[in-house]
C-alpha cells in the first residue's frame, strides 16, 4: 500500500501531519489527520488559584486567547456563585464582539481567502496574503490593516493588552470605559460594518460571480453530513457571548439545547493511540468511527455550524447575508465545508453590528462593573463560542478557590473527527487511479482542512490555515519512490 | 550567507508556544513590509515557503538571524531547536517560552505520566474504556503512524542550546521587537548573551502612587476594588512589577490588574520568585517570624504559581524533583 504523506514540512515538524494511504488501485484507501503535541493544561492548572486560570488558559492560544480569557472568567463567575453587574456583561460582549471582528478578518484576508481570491490552482507563492494584496490592491490591504489595528487598538485599550488581556474578574472585569473611549469604540465600529459591507461584496464579486468557485463550492467531495452546534440567544439567533448550546442535525433537526454547565451529559472526548487529540462526539449518539450521518455522534463547530444551529442572526445585516447564503446554497443545514468561509464574513459582519449596538448601550460606561464574590468557590462552567468553536471551562475547587480539578473542551478539538473525515473524503474524491498528483491538487485536498480555520494553536501551533506542505510517496515496503513539496 | 541582492537572511520559527508571539510579530503593522526589504525571509512556517529539508541542505551559519518562539517539550522541537542553531549566526530566544519556559512549563511540577494520566483518563468528560494512550509508534490497517516523543521537563531554548539573544515578554510587545530588528538592521548588535530591553522595573514605567507604606495583609484580586490611583502592591493585590523587566510600559496596572511577571526577571537577577521574595519581604509590616508566615502562607496560597508562574523552567528550581531513575532517563537529550 502506497502512503501519501503531507506532511507540514517533515514527520519531525510540530504542525500537524496528514498522512493518506493509498490502495494497490491507486485510489484512497484511508486518511489520518495527526496532531503531534500535547501540552497538559487540565494537570498543571491543579494547585493554582482559580482567578488566575484567565491568565493561564489564554496561553493555550495566542491567536484567540480573548477567547479562553472570556470562558475562564465566565466559569469563574459560576464557580464563586456572583453575577455580574449589567455593565460588566455588556464590556464584555463588547470587547468580545470587537475581538471576533478582528480574528474574522485575519483568517478571510490572509488564511482562507488567498484560496479564493488568487486560485486554488495559482502558484503557492502567490497564493498568500501578499499575492492578495497585489490583485486587490493597495487600497484593500490597507482597509484590513486598518480593521486589525483598530481592533488590536481597542482590545488594548479595554483589556489591557493586545494579546493576552489581563481584565476579567470573576463578577466583572477589573475597568471600565470612559465616555470618550466609548465614542472611539462606536467611530471605530461604525468603520468595521463598511469593512464588513464591503468584505461580502468582496466574496460576492470574487468567489459567488465565478461558477468554477460556486462548483467547487458545491463538490460532494467537500460536503459532510454531521451535527451542527452553536450558541443561541433566546430567539434561537447566533450569540458568540452567552446563550444555550444548540445543537442540530444534518437533517437540520434539533438533536438537543442545553446550558453550557450540562454539557458532560451531551459531549464526551474519544482518545485515539496516533494522535495527541482528543475526538469529542455526541454522548447520546455515541462514537461511531470516523463515519458522518444522524447515526454518528460526530458534530461540527465553526462558523457554518453555529449558523446551521440557529435560526438566523441577530442584526439586520448580517441576517439578510444569512438568507442569501441558504438560499444560493438550496436550505438549510448547509453540510458544504467550503461555504464555512461564507459563514464567518457572516459572523464578521454581525459582530460589527453588534459591536455598535453595545457601544450605544447607556449601560456600557457606567461605574460598576465589578462585584464581590461572597460566597464559597465550589464548581463552575463558563463556555463561549470561540471562532473556531463552542469552547468550555470547567473548574472545581476547594473552599480557598484552589483548583482541584480542570476540565477543557476547547474549540479546534470539537472539529478533530470532523477534520479527519473532510481531509479523507475530500482526498478519495479527488485522488482516483491514474491521476496524476499535482500541487494543486494536495491544495484542494488541504482547503478541506482549512475551511475549519483549524487553530492548532489550540491543539498544536499553527496559525489557522497555513500549512507548507511536503508529500512523500511511499512503496508498501516504506521506499521512497516519490516527493513533492510546495509551501505557501 | 547574505544573498546576493545584499539583504540579510531571516528564519523564524515556533516549538512550543501558543502563537501569540506570531501575532505580536504581525503586530509591527505595517514595518512588516520594511522587514521584508531588509531580509529574505527562508523559513516561517506560518507565512513563507520554506522547509526544513531546504533548512537542513544550507551550509552552517548561513541564516543571519533566527528569531526562535516556544519552549522545548518534544523530540522534534528539540531537533528543530539544534538544526537552527547550526544553521544561524545569530540565535534569538523570542518571547517568554524560548526565554523562561513560560506558562507550559508550569507542567514541570509534574510528570510526563501525570500530565497523561490526566488527560487521556481522569478529565470527567473523556470515555476511554479501554486505556488508550497517545504513542509514538501506532500500527493502523494501512500502515504505521509516528509521533513525536513527549518529554517529562519544558526545557528553555537555552537550556537546549547556545542562545546569543533573549527577547522577553508573554508576547514581546510590538515596539520592543521593531526596537531589537531595528538594532539588528543598524549592526548595533548588544553583547552575546544579553537580554534585549530596559534595566529598569515595570513600577519605574507605572503611574501609581507609590508610598512606603507597609502591608499587613495580602489579598487576592476576588476580595478588593483597588483604589485606581495607588500601587497595586500597596493595596495588598501580589502585583509582581517589582520584580519584572520593564519593556511592555505597565500595561496591566493601568487597567487595575496587578503584573503577572510576564517580561521575567530585571537586569542582573538569576532567579525571578527569588527576588520576588526579597521584595516581599521588605514590603511586609512585621517582624514577628510567625505573623510573617501566617501573611505569606494565608495571602499566597501557590507561590510557585505566583512566583514561578512565568519562569519555572529557568529558575533554580527547574522542576519538582522526579525518581532518580526518571532523572536518568531525562539526561539523554541533553542541552547544548
Amino acid at each position: 500500500m502506497q502512503r501519501v504523506s503531507i506532511d507540514p514540512i517533515t514527520r519531525l515538524e510540530g504542525h500537524g501531519k496528514i498522512d493518506i494511504f493509498l490502495n494497490d488501485d491507486g485510489g484512497v484507501a484511508n486518511a489520518y489527520v495527526q496532531v503531534p503535541e500535547l501540552r497538559g493544561f487540565e494537570r498543571f492548572c491543579l494547585g493554582r488559584p482559580a482567578e488566575d486560570m484567565p491568565n493561564i488558559t489564554d496561553r493555550i492560544c495566542g491567536v484567540c486567547p480573548e477567547a479562553h480569557h472570556m470562558a475562564s472568567t465566565k466559569a469563574l463567575d459560576a464557580l464563586f456563585h456572583v453575577d455580574p453587574p449589567p455593565t460588566a456583561k455588556v464590556l464584555r460582549e463588547l470587547f468580545y464582539s470587537i475581538f471576533y471582528a478582528t480574528d474574522h478578518t485575519t483568517h478571510f484576508y490572509a488564511l482562507g481567502g488567498p484560496d479564493f481570491v488568487m486560485g486554488p490552482d495559482a502558484p503557492p507563492l502567490e497564493r498568500n496574503i501578499l499575492g492578495v494584496v497585489k490583485k486587490v490592491g493597495m487600497e484593500v490591504a490597507g482597509a484590513v490593516l486598518k480593521m486589525r489595528r483598530d481592533g488590536h487598538h481597542l482590545i488594548k485599550m479595554m483589556g489591557g493588552r493586545p494579546v493576552h488581556p489581563n481584565w476579567g474578574l470573576p463578577g466583572g472585569v477589573s475597568r471600565g470605559i470612559t465616555e470618550e473611549q466609548r465614542e472611539e469604540i462606536e467611530r471605530l465600529g461604525l468603520d468595521a460594518i463598511e469593512f464588513g459591507k464591503f468584505t461580502i461584496k468582496l466574496f460576492s464579486d470574487l468567489v459567488l460571480g465565478n461558477p468554477v468557485y460556486v462548483d467547487l463550492i458545491k463538490n460532494e467531495a467537500y460536503v459532510h453530513r454531521t451535527y451542527n452546534m452553536g450558541t443561541v440567544d433566546e430567539n434561537n439567533h447566533v450569540n458568540f457571548y452567552d446563550g444555550m448550546i444548540r445543537v442540530v442535525g444534518p437533517d437540520g433537526k434539533e438533536h438537543a439545547k442545553y446550558h453550557a454547565r450540562d454539557y458532560m451529559q451531551y459531549v464526551a472526548e474519544h482518545v485515539e493511540p496516533w494522535t495527541y487529540l482528543k475526538f469529542p462526539f455526541l454522548k447520546k449518539i455515541g462514537w461511531k468511527g470516523f463515519e458522518d450521518g444522524v447515526d454518528s455522534g460526530i458534530y461540527k463547530a465553526t462558523p457554518l455550524s453555529r449558523l446551521n444551529a440557529a435560526d438566523g442572526m441577530a442584526t439586520p445585516l448580517a441576517q439578510a447575508e444569512y438568507e442569501r447564503m441558504y438560499d444560493v446554497l438550496g436550505g438549510k443545514p448547509v453540510n458544504h465545508t467550503l461555504a464555512t468561509h461564507w459563514a464567518r464574513i457572516i459572523e464578521l459582519l454581525y459582530a460589527a453590528e453588534h459591536w455598535v449596538e453595545l457601544s450605544r448601550n447607556p449601560l456600557v460606561t457606567g461605574e460598576e462593573f465589578r462585584v464581590l464574590p461572597t460566597e464559597t468557590p465550589t464548581e463552575g462552567v463558563g463556555s463561549v463560542e470561540a471562532p473556531r468553536g463552542t469552547l468550555t471551562h470547567h473548574y472545581w475547587t476547594d473552599e480557598r478557590g484552589i483548583l482541584t480539578k480542570v476540565n477543557l473542551i476547547v474549540g479546534t478539538t470539537n472539529n478533530n473527527a470532523a477534520i479527519n473525515l473532510s481531509v479523507r473524503d475530500a482526498a478519495k474524491g479527488l485522488i482516483t487511479k491514474g491521476k496524476t498528483i499535482t500541487e494543486g491538487l494536495l491544495n484542494t485536498i488541504e482547503m478541506a482542512y482549512r475551511a475549519y480555520d483549524p487553530c492548532m494553536a489550540c491543539a498544536t501551533h499553527t496559525l489557522p490555515g497555513q500549512m507548507p506542505l511536503e508529500v512523500v510517496l511511499r512503496s508498501p515496503q516504506g521506499e521512497v519512490v516519490g516527493k513533492l513539496s510546495r509551501g505557501f | 550567507m547574505t544573498e546576493p541582492n545584499g539583504k540579510g537572511v531571516l528564519a523564524l520559527y515556533w516549538a512550543a508556544s501558543c502563537g501569540g508571539c506570531e501575532i505580536a510579530v504581525l503586530g509591527i503593522d505595517d514595518k512588516i513590509l520594511k522587514v521584508a526589504e531588509a531580509f529574505d525571509i527562508v523559513f516561517w512556517p506560518c507565512a513563507v515557503d520554506g522547509k526544513v529539508h531546504d533548512i537542513e541542505k544550507m551550509p552552517d551559519k548561513s541564516i543571519d538571524l533566527c528569531l526562535f518562539n516556544g519552549a522545548i517539550r518534544t523530540s522534534e522541537q528539540e531537533y528543530m531547536a539544534r538544526l537552527l542553531r547550526a544553521k544561524s549566526k545569530a540565535l534569538v530566544a523570542f518571547g517568554s517560552c524560548a526565554h523562561e519556559g513560560c506558562i507550559p512549563a508550569l507542567a514541570n511540577m509534574n510528570s510526563r505520566e501525570q500530565v497523561f494520566q490526566t488527560a487521556y483518563h481522569d478529565t470527567p468528560s473523556t470515555d476511554n474504556p479501554f486505556g488508550i494512550r497517545p504513542q509514538t509508534e501506532t500500527e493502523v490497517p494501512e500502515g504505521t503512524l509516528y509521533l513525536p516523543l513527549f518529554y517529562d521537563t519544558v526545557k528553555t531554548l537555552g537550556q537546549t542550546v547556545q542562545v546569543d539573544y533573549y527577547l522577553p515578554g508573554c508576547p514581546p510587545e510590538a515596539d520592543r521587537i521593531w526596537e531589537a530588528l531595528v538594532a539588528i538592521l543598524e549592526n548595533k548588535l548588544p553583547p552575546p548573551g544579553s537580554v534585549s530591553g530596559a534595566t529598569t522595573t515595570v513600577c519605574d514605567d507605572c503611574p501609581r502612587t507609590r508610598t512606603e507604606k507597609k502591608i499587613k495583609e495580602f489579598k487576592r484580586t476576588w476580595q478588593i476594588i483597588p483604589d485606581p490611583d495607588i500601587c497595586l502592591l500597596e493595596q495588598g493585590l501580589l502585583c509582581c512589577g517589582i520584580a519584572t523587566r520593564a519593556g511592555c510600559g505597565a500595561l496591566c496596572p493601568q487597567v487595575g490588574s496587578p503584573c503577572i511577571g510576564c517580561y521575567g526577571p530585571n537586569a542582573g537577577v538569576a532567579d525571578f520568585g527569588a527576588r520576588m521574595m526579597t521584595a516581599l519581604a521588605s514590603v511586609i509590616d512585621s517582624n514577628d517570624p510567625e505573623e510573617i508566615d501566617r501573611i505569606i502562607t494565608e495571602g499566597i496560597p501557590d507561590p510557585v504559581g505566583s512566583f514561578y508562574r512565568f519562569s519555572l523552567a529557568n529558575s533554580l528550581l527547574r522542576r519538582k524533583a522526579l525518581s532518580n531513575h526518571r532523572l536518568v532517563a531525562e539526561a539523554v537529550p541533553e542541552g547544548g
